[in-house]
């Protein structure tokens, strides 16, 4: 299990290493990054002052040791715009993309588990069809266009919710059903399909033949052994959610770090752009490792060595 | 002996044949599926002849006009939008780009990761390690965020968009080829083959990639529709194709600030990618249970 963790931990520590590789060739290699983040109407003297005071003149090499030296420092330069430290302008929108994402998440799941369950019980029923029309519908509708649309309805026709910005829970219904709502759909069915299996499996006819209750049997002896794909598409999903959070955000307003990321890009403010991905990246590979671990919790055959 | 060696690889049931392929891919779900999406490439093909007005012209006159069949003209079925300019028209338009960006990133993710995926299954080793490593690092890359900040550098153009959607979209081939070319590596008929002298280049082409063409097309069937999805994220957020190209995601981005006076503006093109999406979906669904009988 150490040696395990070990390794899990070496490879992360790549993976983060690997992002940060590929957000400095993006920067530095696609062009003058000194050109790329003035304004477009600066004068070619300017342009060459900015370079030579981010240190863009020096040779590939040298620029890219500072970077790493910084990045291991947690130090990502200050943010073009703001002139704060770009981490922790990144750091302080986390809480409430946490809060989005979470929220999100656990909506989906406390939806779709439970109807693809029954939807698998009741295989070919009319709510088993009708959670996988919904199932498909969720996964074809564009995460912008369904916000935008239950702006329309919900805000500005029937005006239930706001639209923008944060506040009390009426702020987090909108974008928490937009962002759950692609999630929810995968989910949904991956638990369908997961039980089906499960439902065909002998050790369960050998619980039916003993007479458990059909509650009990669905609820514990099936859902049990069908959690594990579910708990996969659950860590790979958050990695989707991240990515979402990033268009969610920008719809409603939502001052999260994917909407800081947006503006970062829009604003050319590379330092803090970097921040978000590298954090991005670091809390994508926590959760990954989580759920590995989550793996042996939920299933006692896995044990790692 | 090298004749028999060279036989094409024997297909898993290749026994009922086109018949029964084209029988399982008769459902009405299917069927539906395959309609939308032959509509779409039929838009994107000859929209010059079936849109009835130039998708730019602008007339300041017709501004803002509803939908026909509330009260607006019949000139505009769908309505125009705040530049007076013909939704129907550029919904239909759109559908070329998203044709466009679909196909090509498609084609160029499948090949990058299906060639990818064949090394690393093949040859084992070393590289497989280093492939691993390196679609560990696009995964936990937000790939919106990559996107972006491709675009930001490079500046939005068609191109820009196909070339980073397409060197992005490697990582779910090279996952399942990988895996399905370990499975067939041992298989007796690569074995002959290896004995009879084949090379390693034929053995992946002739012989295993005919055997992996399946989970491939049914793979690249939902990129094309994560594709056409993501093409539109990437207008509405002003970071994909110029505005002078009619695309769905642009044209949606425009409506979003007409929602409480013009809510077709935003409307339309948004039915049309979630309508495009869902027939993509359909159809790889069917196409998965034809093609893959265990995965139903």
């Amino acid at each position: 299990m150490t040696a395990f963790l070990i390794r899990r931990i070496a490879g992360a520590f790549g993976v983060v290493a690997g992002v940060a590789v590929v957000v400095f060739i993006i920067l530095h290699l696609t062009g003058d990054p000194a050109a790329a983040m003035m304004p477009l109407e600066s004068t070619q003297a300017e342009i060459a002052a900015f370079r030579h005071a981010q240190g863009f003149d020096r040779p590939l090499w040298v620029q890219f040791a500072s970077f790493a030296w910084n990045l291991l420092h947690g130090n990502f330069g200050l943010s073009l715009r703001h002139g704060e430290p770009a981490l922790g302008l990144a750091l302080e929108r986390v809480p409430a993309s946490a809060e989005l994402a979470v929220t999100a998440l656990v909506l989906a799941v406390v939806v779709a588990v439970p109807a693809g369950t029954v939807a698998a019980v009741k295989r070919n029923s009319a709510l088993d069809v009708a959670a996988r029309l919904l199932a498909l519908v969720g996964q074809s509708t564009p995460v912008y266009w369904l916000g935008i649309m239950l702006i329309l309805i919900f805000g500005v026709q029937l005006g239930w919710f706001p639209v923008s910005g944060t506040g009390g829970w009426q702020h987090l219904v909108l974008p928490a059903i937009t962002l759950a709502m692609f999630t929810m759909a995968r989910i949904m069915r991956l638990t369908r399909g997961s039980m089906l299996d499960v439902l065909q499996s002998d050790y369960l006819r050998t619980a039916v033949a003993k007479g458990v209750g059909s509650f009990r049997l669905i609820w514990h002896h099936a859902l049990r052994n069908a959690w594990l794909p579910i708990v996969t598409a659950i860590g790979i999903e958050l990695g989707t959610l991240l990515s979402q959070a990033i268009i969610t955000e920008t719809i409603f307003s939502w001052p999260g770090i994917g909407r800081l990321a947006y503006q970062a890009i829009l604003d050319r403010d590379y330092p803090v752009v970097e921040a978000v991905v590298i954090l991005g990246a670091v809390s994508f590979v926590v959760i990954n490792l989580v759920v590995d671990l989550a793996y042996a919790a939920l299933d006692p055959r896995i044990r790692y060595e | 002996m090298i004749a028999a060696a060279e036989l094409p690889a024997p297909a898993a049931d290749a026994v009922p044949g086109r018949r029964r392929f084209i029988a399982l891919l008769a459902t009405p779900a299917t069927l539906a599926g395959g309609l939308i999406v032959a509509l779409v490439v039929i838009c994107a093909l000859f929209a010059p002849w079936l849109a009835p007005h130039d998708p730019n012209a602008q007339n300041l006159a017709e501004a803002a006009k509803p939908p026909a069949w509330l009260g607006g003209s019949t000139a505009y079925l769908l309505g125009t939008d705040h530049l007076g300019r013909d939704i129907l028209s550029r919904t239909i338009w759109g559908a070329r780009v998203a044709a466009i960006v679909g196909f090509s990133v498609v084609l160029i993710g499948c090949s990058i990761g299906v060639s990818l995926g064949m090394i690393a299954g093949y040859v084992g080793g070393l590289l497989d390690d280093l492939i691993a490593r390196v679609a560990d690092v696009q995964l936990a890359f937000p790939f919106i965020l990559l996107a972006i900040a491709v675009v930001g550098v490079l500046g939005p153009s068609l191109w820009t968009v196909i070339l980073t959607l397409g060197v992005t979209s490697w990582v779910q081939y090279v996952r399942i080829v990988r895996a399905e070319t370990l499975s067939l590596r041992d298989r007796d008929f690569v074995q002959a083959a290896i004995a009879g002298g084949a090379s390693r280049a034929r053995i992946l082409m002739r012989h295993i990639l005919p055997n992996i063409a399946s989970p491939i097309t049914v793979l690249a069937t939902f990129e094309v529709a994560r594709t056409v999805i993501l093409e539109s994220a990437l207008s509405y957020l002003g970071l994909g194709v110029p505005a002078t190209v009619p695309t769905w995601g642009t044209m949606l981005a425009d409506g979003r600030q007409y929602l409480d006076t013009a809510w077709w503006m935003g409307t339309f093109p948004g039915l049309a990618v979630s309508l495009t999406v869902l027939g993509i979906n359909l159809f790889g669904d069917g196409l998965r249970d034809a093609l893959d009988p265990r995965s139903r």
